[in-house]
Protein backbone atom coordinates (compact mmCIF):
# COMPACT_ATOMS: atom_id res chain seq x y z
CA UNK A 1 0.00 0.00 0.00
CA UNK A 2 1.11 3.57 -0.80
CA UNK A 3 1.48 6.26 1.76
CA UNK A 4 -1.64 7.71 -0.10
CA UNK A 5 -3.36 4.81 0.31
CA UNK A 6 -3.12 3.77 3.99
CA UNK A 7 -3.83 7.49 4.50
CA UNK A 8 -7.04 7.08 2.52
CA UNK A 9 -8.41 3.75 4.01
CA UNK A 10 -7.50 5.37 7.27
CA UNK A 11 -9.56 8.69 6.42
CA UNK A 12 -12.59 6.50 4.81
CA UNK A 13 -12.65 4.23 8.22
CA UNK A 14 -13.24 6.84 10.25
CA UNK A 15 -16.04 8.43 8.00
CA UNK A 16 -17.75 5.19 8.61
CA UNK A 17 -17.97 6.31 12.22
CA UNK A 18 -21.38 8.22 13.28
CA UNK A 19 -19.95 9.55 17.13
CA UNK A 20 -17.33 10.44 19.11
CA UNK A 21 -17.74 7.35 21.26
CA UNK A 22 -17.03 4.74 18.15
CA UNK A 23 -14.19 6.86 17.17
CA UNK A 24 -12.87 6.42 20.34
CA UNK A 25 -13.40 2.86 21.25
CA UNK A 26 -11.48 2.65 17.26
CA UNK A 27 -8.39 4.58 18.63
CA UNK A 28 -8.30 2.94 22.00
CA UNK A 29 -8.35 -0.17 20.44
CA UNK A 30 -5.56 1.01 17.52
CA UNK A 31 -3.45 2.34 21.17
CA UNK A 32 -3.58 -1.88 22.17
CA UNK A 33 -2.04 -2.48 18.75
CA UNK A 34 0.85 -1.07 19.36
CA UNK A 35 3.96 -2.97 19.26
CA UNK A 36 5.76 -0.50 21.80
CA UNK A 37 8.51 -0.33 22.46
CA UNK A 38 11.48 -2.16 24.47
CA UNK A 39 12.21 -1.03 28.18
CA UNK A 40 16.04 -0.12 27.06
CA UNK A 41 14.19 3.01 24.98
CA UNK A 42 12.06 4.20 28.13
CA UNK A 43 14.88 6.61 29.15
CA UNK A 44 15.49 10.30 28.38
CA UNK A 45 16.87 9.61 25.62
CA UNK A 46 13.94 8.60 23.34
CA UNK A 47 11.50 10.67 25.84
CA UNK A 48 9.29 13.32 24.18
CA UNK A 49 7.88 14.87 26.99
CA UNK A 50 4.43 16.53 27.05
CA UNK A 51 2.71 18.36 30.04
CA UNK A 52 -0.24 15.51 29.52
CA UNK A 53 1.36 12.85 28.73
CA UNK A 54 4.60 10.88 27.32
CA UNK A 55 5.46 9.72 24.53
CA UNK A 56 9.00 7.40 23.38
CA UNK A 57 9.92 7.15 19.97
CA UNK A 58 13.02 5.43 18.16
CA UNK A 59 13.97 5.00 14.70
CA UNK A 60 16.05 2.33 12.59
CA UNK A 61 17.06 2.52 8.99
CA UNK A 62 16.41 -1.04 7.28
CA UNK A 63 16.87 -1.53 3.47
CA UNK A 64 16.48 2.40 2.71
CA UNK A 65 13.09 2.17 4.84
CA UNK A 66 12.59 3.82 8.61
CA UNK A 67 10.78 1.77 11.30
CA UNK A 68 9.75 2.88 14.04
CA UNK A 69 9.00 1.83 17.59
CA UNK A 70 7.12 4.40 20.15
CA UNK A 71 4.84 3.86 22.88
CA UNK A 72 3.15 6.28 25.36
CA UNK A 73 1.83 6.40 29.02
CA UNK A 74 -1.85 7.28 27.85
CA UNK A 75 -4.09 4.88 26.18
CA UNK A 76 -5.54 7.86 23.43
CA UNK A 77 -2.15 9.12 23.11
CA UNK A 78 -0.78 5.45 22.01
CA UNK A 79 -3.85 4.99 19.69
CA UNK A 80 -3.47 8.05 17.73
CA UNK A 81 0.97 7.54 17.98
CA UNK A 82 -0.34 4.00 16.46
CA UNK A 83 -2.57 6.10 13.66
CA UNK A 84 0.76 7.67 12.29
CA UNK A 85 2.86 5.15 12.64
CA UNK A 86 0.71 3.16 10.58
CA UNK A 87 1.27 6.10 7.83
CA UNK A 88 5.00 6.87 8.32
CA UNK A 89 6.32 2.65 9.04
CA UNK A 90 8.32 1.61 6.54
CA UNK A 91 8.46 4.35 3.80
CA UNK A 92 11.38 5.85 2.47
CA UNK A 93 12.90 8.66 4.82
CA UNK A 94 12.41 11.19 1.28
CA UNK A 95 8.37 9.72 1.77
CA UNK A 96 8.07 10.87 5.26
CA UNK A 97 9.98 14.35 4.66
CA UNK A 98 7.41 14.94 2.12
CA UNK A 99 4.52 13.96 4.65
CA UNK A 100 2.45 16.83 5.77
CA UNK A 101 -0.02 15.09 8.12
CA UNK A 102 -2.95 17.04 6.86
CA UNK A 103 -5.17 13.64 7.31
CA UNK A 104 -5.24 14.18 10.63
CA UNK A 105 -7.35 16.88 10.52
CA UNK A 106 -9.56 15.12 8.07
CA UNK A 107 -9.99 12.44 10.85
CA UNK A 108 -11.37 15.08 13.09
CA UNK A 109 -8.16 14.75 15.44
CA UNK A 110 -6.74 17.97 14.92
CA UNK A 111 -7.48 18.83 18.65
CA UNK A 112 -5.08 16.46 19.86
CA UNK A 113 -2.13 17.34 17.65
CA UNK A 114 -2.31 21.37 18.45
CA UNK A 115 0.74 22.36 20.46
CA UNK A 116 -1.32 23.61 23.46
CA UNK A 117 -2.52 20.27 24.04
CA UNK A 118 0.56 19.03 25.23
CA UNK A 119 0.67 15.70 25.05
CA UNK A 120 3.60 15.12 23.19
CA UNK A 121 2.47 14.08 19.57
CA UNK A 122 2.83 17.77 18.01
CA UNK A 123 6.56 17.11 19.34
CA UNK A 124 6.47 13.66 17.93
CA UNK A 125 5.21 14.44 14.72
CA UNK A 126 8.61 16.88 14.65
CA UNK A 127 10.69 13.78 15.85
CA UNK A 128 9.32 11.56 12.88
CA UNK A 129 10.56 14.38 10.44
CA UNK A 130 13.70 15.19 11.95
CA UNK A 131 14.41 11.34 11.85
CA UNK A 132 13.50 10.94 8.07
CA UNK A 133 15.97 14.45 7.37
CA UNK A 134 18.73 12.84 9.46
CA UNK A 135 18.28 9.07 7.80
CA UNK A 136 17.72 10.83 3.94
CA UNK A 137 21.58 12.68 4.65
CA UNK A 138 23.08 9.31 6.15
CA UNK A 139 21.72 7.74 2.75
CA UNK A 140 22.96 10.48 0.32
CA UNK A 141 26.75 10.55 2.16
CA UNK A 142 26.55 6.85 1.61
CA UNK A 143 25.92 7.27 -2.07
CA UNK B 1 -30.89 30.51 51.82
CA UNK B 2 -31.65 33.48 49.46
CA UNK B 3 -30.13 31.74 46.65
CA UNK B 4 -31.26 31.46 43.35
CA UNK B 5 -29.32 29.16 40.89
CA UNK B 6 -30.88 29.43 38.02
CA UNK B 7 -30.71 33.45 38.65
CA UNK B 8 -27.13 33.21 38.95
CA UNK B 9 -26.54 30.87 35.89
CA UNK B 10 -28.18 33.25 33.51
CA UNK B 11 -25.62 36.13 35.01
CA UNK B 12 -23.12 34.20 33.28
CA UNK B 13 -23.61 34.56 29.12
CA UNK B 14 -20.65 31.48 28.44
CA UNK B 15 -22.66 28.50 30.42
CA UNK B 16 -25.36 29.36 28.04
CA UNK B 17 -23.51 27.67 24.99
CA UNK B 18 -23.09 24.20 24.03
CA UNK B 19 -20.02 22.31 23.41
CA UNK B 20 -20.09 19.55 20.83
CA UNK B 21 -23.49 19.51 21.04
CA UNK B 22 -24.08 19.14 24.89
CA UNK B 23 -24.41 21.37 27.27
CA UNK B 24 -21.67 23.29 28.83
CA UNK B 25 -20.50 21.19 32.54
CA UNK B 26 -17.44 24.17 33.29
CA UNK B 27 -15.32 22.63 36.47
CA UNK B 28 -12.29 24.37 35.55
CA UNK B 29 -12.89 27.30 37.99
CA UNK B 30 -9.34 27.03 39.95
CA UNK B 31 -8.15 27.59 36.83
CA UNK B 32 -10.24 30.48 35.85
CA UNK B 33 -13.52 31.71 36.40
CA UNK B 34 -16.26 32.39 34.03
CA UNK B 35 -17.53 36.38 34.45
CA UNK B 36 -20.96 37.44 34.89
CA UNK B 37 -22.34 40.41 32.38
CA UNK B 38 -22.34 43.31 35.20
CA UNK B 39 -18.26 42.82 34.61
CA UNK B 40 -18.29 42.83 30.91
CA UNK B 41 -20.62 45.07 30.86
CA UNK B 42 -18.98 47.40 32.59
CA UNK B 43 -15.12 47.43 31.15
CA UNK B 44 -17.47 47.59 27.90
CA UNK B 45 -18.96 50.94 29.03
CA UNK B 46 -15.04 52.01 30.12
CA UNK B 47 -14.03 51.24 26.76
CA UNK B 48 -17.71 52.95 24.92
CA UNK B 49 -17.30 56.07 27.48
CA UNK B 50 -14.09 56.77 29.66
CA UNK B 51 -10.93 55.36 28.21
CA UNK B 52 -8.22 57.48 28.49
CA UNK B 53 -4.86 56.97 29.79
CA UNK B 54 -5.00 57.40 33.71
CA UNK B 55 -3.19 60.06 35.97
CA UNK B 56 -1.25 62.81 34.41
CA UNK B 57 -3.37 64.05 32.02
CA UNK B 58 -5.46 67.24 32.94
CA UNK B 59 -8.73 66.66 29.95
CA UNK B 60 -11.90 65.13 31.19
CA UNK B 61 -11.83 61.75 30.14
CA UNK B 62 -8.82 61.28 32.05
CA UNK B 63 -9.52 62.26 35.09
CA UNK B 64 -12.57 60.04 34.36
CA UNK B 65 -10.51 57.01 33.98
CA UNK B 66 -7.99 58.03 36.56
CA UNK B 67 -11.35 58.49 39.47
CA UNK B 68 -12.67 54.92 38.02
CA UNK B 69 -9.33 53.21 38.34
CA UNK B 70 -8.58 55.22 41.79
CA UNK B 71 -12.35 54.28 43.41
CA UNK B 72 -11.73 50.72 42.16
CA UNK B 73 -8.54 50.61 44.41
CA UNK B 74 -10.81 51.91 47.22
CA UNK B 75 -13.38 49.65 46.21
CA UNK B 76 -10.43 46.63 46.84
CA UNK B 77 -8.89 48.21 49.66
CA UNK B 78 -12.33 48.00 51.54
CA UNK B 79 -13.08 44.49 50.63
CA UNK B 80 -9.51 43.29 51.46
CA UNK B 81 -9.96 45.66 54.27
CA UNK B 82 -6.57 46.93 53.87
CA UNK B 83 -5.21 49.86 55.75
CA UNK B 84 -4.92 52.37 53.02
CA UNK B 85 -5.13 52.49 49.27
CA UNK B 86 -1.07 52.52 49.45
CA UNK B 87 -1.20 48.96 50.48
CA UNK B 88 -3.12 47.93 47.34
CA UNK B 89 -0.88 47.40 44.62
CA UNK B 90 -2.41 46.43 40.50
CA UNK B 91 -0.33 43.83 39.32
CA UNK B 92 -1.25 41.13 36.00
CA UNK B 93 -1.66 38.36 38.90
CA UNK B 94 -0.21 36.19 41.67
CA UNK B 95 2.41 35.29 39.74
CA UNK B 96 3.08 38.84 39.27
CA UNK B 97 2.92 40.23 42.31
CA UNK B 98 4.96 36.90 44.00
CA UNK B 99 7.83 37.83 41.44
CA UNK B 100 7.61 41.55 42.54
CA UNK B 101 7.68 40.32 46.43
CA UNK B 102 10.79 38.03 45.62
CA UNK B 103 12.57 40.85 43.69
CA UNK B 104 12.24 43.65 45.76
CA UNK B 105 11.53 42.32 49.03
CA UNK B 106 14.54 39.56 48.36
CA UNK B 107 16.73 43.06 47.49
CA UNK B 108 16.05 45.06 50.59
CA UNK B 109 15.60 41.93 53.45
CA UNK B 110 17.53 38.51 52.34
CA UNK B 111 20.85 37.97 52.64
CA UNK B 112 23.69 35.27 52.07
CA UNK B 113 22.63 32.31 55.05
CA UNK B 114 19.20 33.09 55.06
CA UNK B 115 16.74 30.78 55.06
CA UNK B 116 12.45 31.05 53.08
CA UNK B 117 10.11 28.67 53.98
CA UNK B 118 7.30 27.65 51.78
CA UNK B 119 5.30 23.98 52.00
CA UNK B 120 5.57 20.74 49.73
CA UNK B 121 2.08 21.90 48.17
CA UNK B 122 2.67 25.22 46.88
CA UNK B 123 1.82 26.12 43.09
CA UNK B 124 5.26 26.18 40.81
CA UNK B 125 4.61 30.08 40.99
CA UNK B 126 5.04 30.30 44.72
CA UNK B 127 8.43 27.85 44.67
CA UNK B 128 10.39 28.78 41.51
CA UNK B 129 10.70 33.30 42.35
CA UNK B 130 11.92 31.65 45.63
CA UNK B 131 13.86 28.91 44.54
CA UNK B 132 15.66 31.73 42.00
CA UNK B 133 16.02 34.28 44.76
CA UNK B 134 17.99 32.06 47.47
CA UNK B 135 20.00 30.78 44.19
CA UNK B 136 20.80 34.63 43.45
CA UNK B 137 21.25 35.63 47.06
CA UNK B 138 22.82 32.26 48.64
CA UNK B 139 19.73 31.46 50.88
CA UNK B 140 17.71 28.36 51.70
CA UNK B 141 14.66 27.63 50.99
CA UNK B 142 13.04 25.24 53.21
CA UNK B 143 10.15 23.33 52.48
CA UNK B 144 7.49 22.07 55.09
CA UNK B 145 5.90 18.98 54.47
CA UNK B 146 2.37 17.52 54.32
CA UNK B 147 0.40 15.05 55.90
CA UNK B 148 -0.97 12.03 53.81
CA UNK B 149 -4.63 13.36 53.76
CA UNK B 150 -2.81 16.76 52.02
CA UNK B 151 -3.20 18.95 55.12
CA UNK B 152 0.06 20.72 56.27
CA UNK B 153 2.30 19.13 58.61
CA UNK B 154 2.42 21.86 61.44
CA UNK B 155 4.97 20.34 63.92
CA UNK B 156 7.09 20.16 60.84
CA UNK B 157 6.45 23.72 59.59
CA UNK B 158 6.95 25.09 62.81
CA UNK B 159 10.32 23.34 63.52
CA UNK B 160 11.33 25.17 60.25
CA UNK B 161 10.96 28.82 61.83
CA UNK B 162 14.07 29.84 63.20
CA UNK B 163 16.31 33.36 63.44
CA UNK B 164 17.17 32.54 59.70
CA UNK B 165 14.51 32.79 58.43
CA UNK B 166 13.45 35.73 56.85
CA UNK B 167 10.08 34.91 54.81
CA UNK B 168 7.30 32.46 54.91
CA UNK B 169 5.26 31.69 51.79
CA UNK B 170 2.42 29.98 51.78
CA UNK B 171 -1.00 29.14 49.86
CA UNK B 172 -4.23 30.00 51.24
CA UNK B 173 -5.80 26.85 49.66
CA UNK B 174 -4.32 24.38 47.71
CA UNK B 175 -4.65 24.68 43.95
CA UNK B 176 -4.80 20.65 43.83
CA UNK B 177 -6.48 19.17 46.28
CA UNK B 178 -8.61 22.97 47.66
CA UNK B 179 -7.14 22.45 51.07
CA UNK B 180 -7.59 25.20 53.28
CA UNK B 181 -4.46 25.72 55.06
CA UNK B 182 -4.91 27.31 58.79
CA UNK B 183 -3.70 30.49 57.58
CA UNK B 184 -3.60 32.47 60.71
CA UNK B 185 -2.31 30.24 62.83
CA UNK B 186 0.84 29.98 60.56
CA UNK B 187 0.78 34.11 60.41
CA UNK B 188 1.13 33.99 64.24
CA UNK B 189 3.61 31.02 64.84
CA UNK B 190 5.61 33.13 62.63
CA UNK B 191 4.90 36.61 63.83
CA UNK B 192 5.85 34.88 67.28
CA UNK B 193 9.47 34.79 65.75
CA UNK B 194 9.18 38.44 63.81
CA UNK B 195 9.17 36.80 60.10
CA UNK B 196 6.95 37.83 57.43
CA UNK B 197 4.45 35.64 56.22
CA UNK B 198 3.01 35.83 51.92
CA UNK B 199 -0.23 34.62 51.27
CA UNK B 200 -1.22 33.12 48.18
CA UNK B 201 -4.77 33.53 47.89
CA UNK B 202 -5.05 33.13 44.39
CA UNK B 203 -7.36 29.83 45.10
CA UNK B 204 -8.91 31.44 48.20
CA UNK B 205 -10.79 34.93 47.02
CA UNK B 206 -12.66 33.36 44.94
CA UNK B 207 -14.30 31.37 48.08
CA UNK B 208 -14.04 33.00 50.47
CA UNK B 209 -14.04 36.89 52.00
CA UNK B 210 -10.44 37.74 52.93
CA UNK B 211 -9.65 40.30 55.62
CA UNK B 212 -5.83 41.05 56.27
CA UNK B 213 -5.92 43.26 58.83
CA UNK B 214 -7.60 40.00 60.89
CA UNK B 215 -5.40 37.51 59.40
CA UNK B 216 -2.09 39.76 59.93
CA UNK B 217 -0.67 38.63 56.96
CA UNK B 218 2.42 40.83 55.90
CA UNK B 219 1.63 40.02 51.79
CA UNK B 220 -1.51 38.60 50.26
CA UNK B 221 -1.37 37.72 46.72
CA UNK B 222 -4.67 37.13 44.03
CA UNK B 223 -5.58 37.45 40.62
CA UNK B 224 -8.95 39.02 39.43
CA UNK B 225 -9.44 35.89 37.11
CA UNK B 226 -10.15 33.24 39.38
CA UNK B 227 -12.82 35.48 40.93
CA UNK B 228 -14.72 36.68 38.05
CA UNK B 229 -13.05 39.52 36.95
CA UNK B 230 -11.20 39.67 33.95
CA UNK B 231 -7.59 38.08 33.36
CA UNK B 232 -4.66 40.50 33.22
CA UNK B 233 -5.52 41.85 36.89
CA UNK B 234 -3.72 40.92 39.95
CA UNK B 235 -3.30 42.45 43.60
CA UNK B 236 -0.41 42.44 45.30
CA UNK B 237 -1.64 43.63 49.12
CA UNK B 238 1.77 44.52 51.57
CA UNK B 239 2.49 46.05 54.54
CA UNK B 240 3.38 49.76 54.08
CA UNK B 241 6.32 49.08 56.37
CA UNK B 242 7.41 46.34 53.87
CA UNK B 243 6.76 48.27 50.79
CA UNK B 244 8.16 51.52 51.98
CA UNK B 245 11.63 49.91 52.34
CA UNK B 246 11.05 47.51 49.30
CA UNK B 247 13.03 49.19 46.14
CA UNK B 248 10.96 49.28 42.74
CA UNK B 249 10.31 46.22 40.96
CA UNK B 250 10.29 47.46 37.51
CA UNK B 251 10.90 51.16 35.90
CA UNK B 252 9.37 53.41 33.80
CA UNK B 253 6.65 55.95 33.39
CA UNK B 254 3.64 56.33 36.58
CA UNK B 255 6.32 55.03 39.08
CA UNK B 256 8.86 58.51 39.21
CA UNK B 257 8.63 61.51 41.15
CA UNK B 258 11.84 63.19 39.34
CA UNK B 259 13.69 61.98 36.45
CA UNK B 260 17.31 64.04 35.30
CA UNK B 261 20.21 62.30 33.72
CA UNK B 262 22.23 61.93 36.90
CA UNK B 263 19.38 60.60 38.99
CA UNK B 264 15.62 59.42 39.75
CA UNK B 265 13.35 59.58 42.73
CA UNK B 266 10.25 57.34 42.81
CA UNK B 267 6.95 57.94 43.00
CA UNK B 268 4.92 57.19 46.69
CA UNK B 269 3.23 54.22 47.28
CA UNK B 270 1.13 52.46 45.75
CA UNK B 271 2.65 53.95 42.68
CA UNK B 272 6.58 53.15 43.16
CA UNK B 273 5.42 49.75 42.27
CA UNK B 274 3.41 50.94 39.32
CA UNK B 275 5.02 50.90 36.00
CA UNK B 276 4.12 51.99 32.46
CA UNK B 277 0.23 52.65 32.00
CA UNK B 278 -1.99 49.80 34.38
CA UNK B 279 -4.72 47.50 32.80
CA UNK B 280 -7.37 50.46 33.65
CA UNK B 281 -10.47 48.61 32.18
CA UNK B 282 -9.24 44.73 34.26
CA UNK B 283 -9.04 47.14 37.35
CA UNK B 284 -12.51 48.59 36.76
CA UNK B 285 -13.97 45.34 36.22
CA UNK B 286 -12.15 43.60 39.43
CA UNK B 287 -14.01 46.01 41.15
CA UNK B 288 -17.14 45.33 39.43
CA UNK B 289 -16.69 41.52 40.44
CA UNK B 290 -16.38 42.27 43.94
CA UNK B 291 -19.41 44.55 43.83
CA UNK B 292 -21.34 41.41 42.43
CA UNK B 293 -19.41 38.61 44.49
CA UNK B 294 -20.77 41.06 47.84
CA UNK B 295 -24.42 41.32 46.21
CA UNK B 296 -24.93 37.69 46.00
CA UNK B 297 -22.97 37.15 49.26
CA UNK B 298 -19.61 35.45 50.35
CA UNK B 299 -21.84 33.45 53.19
CA UNK B 300 -24.37 32.00 50.70
CA UNK B 301 -21.38 31.62 48.34
CA UNK B 302 -19.49 29.34 51.21
CA UNK B 303 -22.51 27.85 51.99
CA UNK B 304 -23.48 26.40 48.22
CA UNK B 305 -20.32 25.48 47.42
CA UNK B 306 -20.07 23.14 50.51
CA UNK B 307 -23.23 22.16 49.54
CA UNK B 308 -21.74 21.14 46.34
CA UNK B 309 -18.33 19.74 47.90
CA UNK B 310 -20.14 17.69 50.23
CA UNK B 311 -22.52 16.03 47.51
CA UNK B 312 -19.73 16.01 44.64
CA UNK B 313 -17.35 13.96 46.99
CA UNK B 314 -20.23 11.81 47.78
CA UNK B 315 -21.38 11.29 44.58
CA UNK B 316 -17.77 10.81 42.98
CA UNK B 317 -16.80 8.02 46.14
CA UNK B 318 -19.02 5.71 44.57
CA UNK B 319 -17.06 5.29 41.38
CA UNK B 320 -14.99 1.93 41.96
CA UNK B 321 -11.21 2.96 41.93
CA UNK B 322 -11.86 6.27 42.37
CA UNK B 323 -9.32 7.76 44.82
CA UNK B 324 -9.61 11.31 46.15
CA UNK B 325 -6.29 13.38 46.47
CA UNK B 326 -6.33 15.32 49.46
CA UNK B 327 -9.34 14.20 51.96
CA UNK B 328 -8.54 16.69 54.49
CA UNK B 329 -11.79 17.65 56.11
CA UNK B 330 -11.13 21.67 56.04
CA UNK B 331 -11.44 21.95 52.32
CA UNK B 332 -13.28 24.32 49.59
CA UNK B 333 -14.93 23.31 46.62
CA UNK B 334 -12.23 21.21 45.05
CA UNK B 335 -12.19 17.44 44.11
CA UNK B 336 -9.04 16.33 42.58
CA UNK B 337 -8.80 12.43 42.20
CA UNK B 338 -7.11 9.89 40.31
CA UNK B 339 -8.84 6.51 38.42
CA UNK B 340 -7.53 3.27 38.79
CA UNK B 341 -5.22 2.03 35.73
CA UNK B 342 -6.45 4.81 33.73
CA UNK B 343 -4.42 7.86 32.63
CA UNK B 344 -5.72 11.50 33.01
CA UNK B 345 -5.16 12.66 29.84
CA UNK B 346 -7.21 9.79 28.60
CA UNK B 347 -10.01 10.57 31.18
CA UNK B 348 -9.98 14.68 30.27
CA UNK B 349 -10.15 13.80 26.30
CA UNK B 350 -13.28 11.70 26.95
CA UNK B 351 -14.78 13.74 29.16
CA UNK B 352 -14.26 16.48 26.99
CA UNK B 353 -16.17 14.84 24.23
CA UNK B 354 -19.42 14.66 26.38
CA UNK B 355 -18.87 18.60 27.23
CA UNK B 356 -17.35 18.50 30.39
CA UNK B 357 -14.64 20.98 31.14
CA UNK B 358 -11.74 19.55 33.63
CA UNK B 359 -8.28 20.19 34.57
CA UNK B 360 -5.80 16.98 34.05
CA UNK B 361 -2.36 16.63 35.17
CA UNK B 362 0.05 18.20 37.47
CA UNK B 363 -1.76 21.19 37.73
CA UNK B 364 1.37 23.51 38.10
CA UNK B 365 2.57 21.30 41.67
CA UNK B 366 5.04 18.48 40.49
CA UNK B 367 6.70 18.75 44.02
CA UNK B 368 2.91 17.71 45.29
CA UNK B 369 2.23 14.97 42.64
CA UNK B 370 5.53 13.52 43.71
CA UNK B 371 4.83 13.76 47.47
CA UNK B 372 1.48 12.09 46.76
CA UNK B 373 3.46 9.47 44.27
CA UNK B 374 1.06 10.27 41.38
CA UNK B 375 1.95 11.71 37.83
CA UNK B 376 -1.35 13.97 37.83
CA UNK B 377 -4.52 14.11 39.29
CA UNK B 378 -8.26 15.04 37.67
CA UNK B 379 -9.72 18.12 39.16
CA UNK B 380 -13.15 18.82 38.98
CA UNK B 381 -13.13 22.43 40.85
CA UNK B 382 -16.58 24.14 41.51
CA UNK B 383 -17.98 27.89 41.27
CA UNK B 384 -21.47 28.40 42.66
CA UNK B 385 -22.75 28.50 39.40
CA UNK B 386 -22.52 24.54 39.25
CA UNK B 387 -25.09 22.37 40.46
CA UNK B 388 -25.63 18.93 41.30
CA UNK B 389 -27.49 17.85 37.90
CA UNK B 390 -23.75 18.44 36.82
CA UNK B 391 -22.40 16.65 39.24
CA UNK B 392 -24.48 13.37 38.38
CA UNK B 393 -24.30 13.85 34.84
CA UNK B 394 -20.13 14.00 35.06
CA UNK B 395 -20.31 10.92 37.63
CA UNK B 396 -22.00 8.99 34.71
CA UNK B 397 -19.16 10.56 32.30
CA UNK B 398 -16.88 9.05 34.35
CA UNK B 399 -18.33 5.69 34.03
CA UNK B 400 -18.68 6.13 30.56
CA UNK B 401 -14.60 7.02 30.34
CA UNK B 402 -14.49 3.82 32.56
CA UNK B 403 -15.88 1.74 30.60
CA UNK B 404 -14.89 2.52 27.33
CA UNK B 405 -10.89 2.42 28.62
CA UNK B 406 -11.20 -0.62 31.37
Amino acid sequence: MTIQEQKQELVEEFEMFDDWMDRYNYIIEMGKEVEGIGEEFKTKQYLISGCQSQVWLAANLQDGKIHFNADSDAIITKGIVQLLLKVVNDRTPQEIVDEDFSFINQIGLQEHLSPTRSNGLTSMIKQIKLYALVFKTKVELNK
Amino acid sequence: MNFDIQKIRADFPILQQKIRGKSLIYFDNGATSQKPSVVLERMDRYYRTENSNVHRGVHHLSQIATDAMEKSRERIREYLNASSIEEVIFTKGTTESINLVAHSFGKAFIHEGDEIVISEMEHHANIVPWQMLCEDKKATLRVAKINDDGSLDMAHFSSLLNEKTKLVAIAHISNVMGIINPVKEIIDLAHQKNIPVLIDGAQAVPHKQVNVQELDCDFYVFSGHKMYAPMGIGILYGKKKFLEEMPPYQTGGEMIKDVSFEKTTFNELPFKFEAGTPMVADIIGLASAIDYLEEVGFENIKAYENELLEYGTKAFSTIDGLEIIGTSKNKSAVISFVLKGIHHYDAASLLDQMGIAIRTGHHCAQPLMNRMGIAGTIRASFAFYNTKEEIDSTVEALKKVQMMLG
